[in-house]
């Protein structure tokens, strides 16, 4: 397994905002993550990077290196930076603090920046870039970073309809190649299309699957029935662990 | 020309004032470009107050001994990263409203302890500097926190950028975000005590952070404004040194008046954002 999550509790201030999560990712799938707002999809990407410790239950996570693209990035698109050295940055597991960025890291870079159609933005600095260039920047990145796992929290959102074809064929690259992917979306019908498995999360896992069998009126009209607020009166969480159970 | 030279060329502690200068820039500046790309120019301003009360015990233990003020200065100016840095990382308060609140007392400490005992011409030696008095052994510890200074920045510098442009991703590679920001932190106070030997601690501050700003004006790359901030610093030595000889003006304001001279040209007439740049466009291109 590349990813084995065991009576996953995630949450904030005691509340769970995921709930007694069992889940099992097959090596090199790319599954979808579907659920209303609320639902604790970015939460469970933030328990998967070690962002956020868990409540309760376990993670095992059977691949060596993982690559994060978070939802809202902390990037200070003022700090002046060029796009290849930023890019660059994708190779620390490669050069570390002190490594040398030689010739062909140099390669990689231009490859990565023709991969997301960038090519000859790497000395423009990151400040001059639209959205949709940033987004194509961050995926740049996440090539270099040659990871197993790959966690992207909302990657097409806000973006043309190009430049997100552009992206999803990146990501498809990467199953190619064998990588897991794992991504928070909100377009259904592009889940439909382009990702063979999906997690409906709804705080808790509605269904887990192939998209299909997941993407029911019935699992959707569920996953919809979830109350989104936490409620400060609740009892402490008695629930038996689940383990063994899936 | 000989207006230029002179000075120099015939009055020792005039070059002893200008390598003071230079080595306090050398070091000071590119610290000061950080601490402005980090959003914490005023961290530096803060810090500067908070070393106070240990000079100031190094004053009351030893008079106006440069080792002791600058070991009690160093001490006292860790003690408030070292809080502020632990304060944010461990309750709700954020590092801006803790380096405050550690800095404000740490101040009063200081200026209680440097009222204690002594009369307001040495406060005012502690608070403006000496820098027509740089003796052997000050000039000496200049250099060296320069030296170290300059080292420690070239062997940090990837994981320094990085924790300023996106510190989520420096955190999920490796675990240099920690590290990196308290031995920053750590040169920030290094290179403010440094700077109060010489201008004072309330001018020390204005060599690291005139420069960087006016720097701002002509880069957008990081090694374009070290280059810049250290060029304002060298002119704004010579020139405020120069200001202070033939016109009698208190060398260290007038160093750092000098500084803020040449930010202020900056912010009017440079090519990157400046006054100019927004109100006098130059033609725009075809594409």
């Amino acid at each position: 397994m590349a990813l084995r999550i065991r009576d996953l509790t995630l949450g904030y201030d005691r509340h769970p905002a995921v709930h007694h999560l069992d889940l099992d990712l097959a090596p090199g799938s790319l599954t979808a993550v579907v659920g209303p707002n609320g639902a604790g999809k970015s939460t469970l990407l933030k328990g998967l990077t070690g962002e956020l410790a868990p409540l309760e239950g376990c993670i095992d996570r059977g691949v060596a290196r993982l690559a994060y693209l978070p939802q809202l990035s902390e990037v200070d698109r003022s700090f002046p930076i060029a796009v290849g050295a930023f890019v660059a940055m994708g190779l620390w597991h490669r050069v570390g603090a002190f490594g040398r960025v030689g010739g062909q890291d140099a390669a990689r870079v231009a490859e990565a920046l023709a991969a997301v159609g960038l090519t000859g933005f790497d000395k423009r600095p990151i400040s001059a870039l639209s959205g949709g260039q940033v987004q194509r920047v961050m995926f740049a990145r996440l090539l270099l970073q040659d990871a197993d796992l790959i966690l992207l929290d909302e990657p097409f959102t806000a973006l043309d309809i190009k430049t997100a074809a552009d992206l999803l064929a990146v990501v498809q690259r990467w199953h190619g190649q064998g990588r897991t992917v794992l991504a928070v979306l909100h377009d259904i019908e592009a889940v439909r299309r382009h990702f063979p498995e999906t997690l409906l999360l709804a705080r808790e896992k509605v269904a887990h699957g192939a998209t299909d069998t997941v993407l029911t009126a019935e699992n959707l009209f569920r996953a919809r029935q979830m109350s989104e607020a936490f409620d400060d009166t609740a009892n402490v969480c008695v629930r038996p662990a689940t383990r063994g159970a899936a | 020309m000989s207006w230029l030279i002179d000075p120099f060329a015939d009055f020792v502690f005039m070059q002893r004032a200008l390598l003071g200068c230079i080595a306090i820039s050398l070091g000071a500046t590119p610290v000061g470009v950080f601490l402005l790309l980090r959003r914490m120019s005023l961290t530096g301003d803060a810090m500067a107050h908070a070393i106070l009360p240990g000079a100031a015990v190094g004053y009351l233990v030893a008079g106006l001994n440069l080792g002791a003020m600058t070991i009690g200065g160093v001490v006292a100016g860790l003690i408030v990263a070292v809080l502020t840095g632990a304060v944010a990382r461990f309750t709700a308060l954020r590092e801006d409203a803790s380096l405050a609140a550690f800095y404000l007392i740490s101040l009063a400490l200081g200026v209680l302890l440097v009222s204690l005992k002594g009369s307001n011409v040495d406060l005012m030696h502690v608070l403006f500097g000496t820098v027509l008095a740089l003796d052997d052994a000050a000039l000496t510890l200049l250099c060296a926190i320069t030296t170290f200074t300059l080292v420690a920045l070239a062997m940090v510098f990837r994981p320094l950028v990085l924790e300023c442009a996106d510190p989520r991703f420096l955190a999920s590679v490796s675990r240099w975000s920690g590290p990196v920001h308290f031995l920053f932190l750590g040169l920030v106070v290094l290179n403010l005590v440094a700077g109060f030997q010489a201008l004072g601690t309330l001018m020390a501050v204005g060599i690291m952070i005139l420069p960087a700003a006016a720097a701002r004006f002509w880069a957008n790359s990081i090694g374009g404004m070290l280059a810049v901030a250290a060029t304002v610093v060298a002119v704004s030595s010579v020139a405020g040194l120069l200001a202070s000889f033939h016109a009698g003006l208190p060398s260290g304001p007038a160093i750092i008046l000098a500084a803020g001279t040449l930010y202020l040209l900056s912010l009017a007439f440079g090519p990157s954002g400046s006054l100019a740049a927004r109100y006098w466009p130059r033609a725009h291109l075809e594409a």
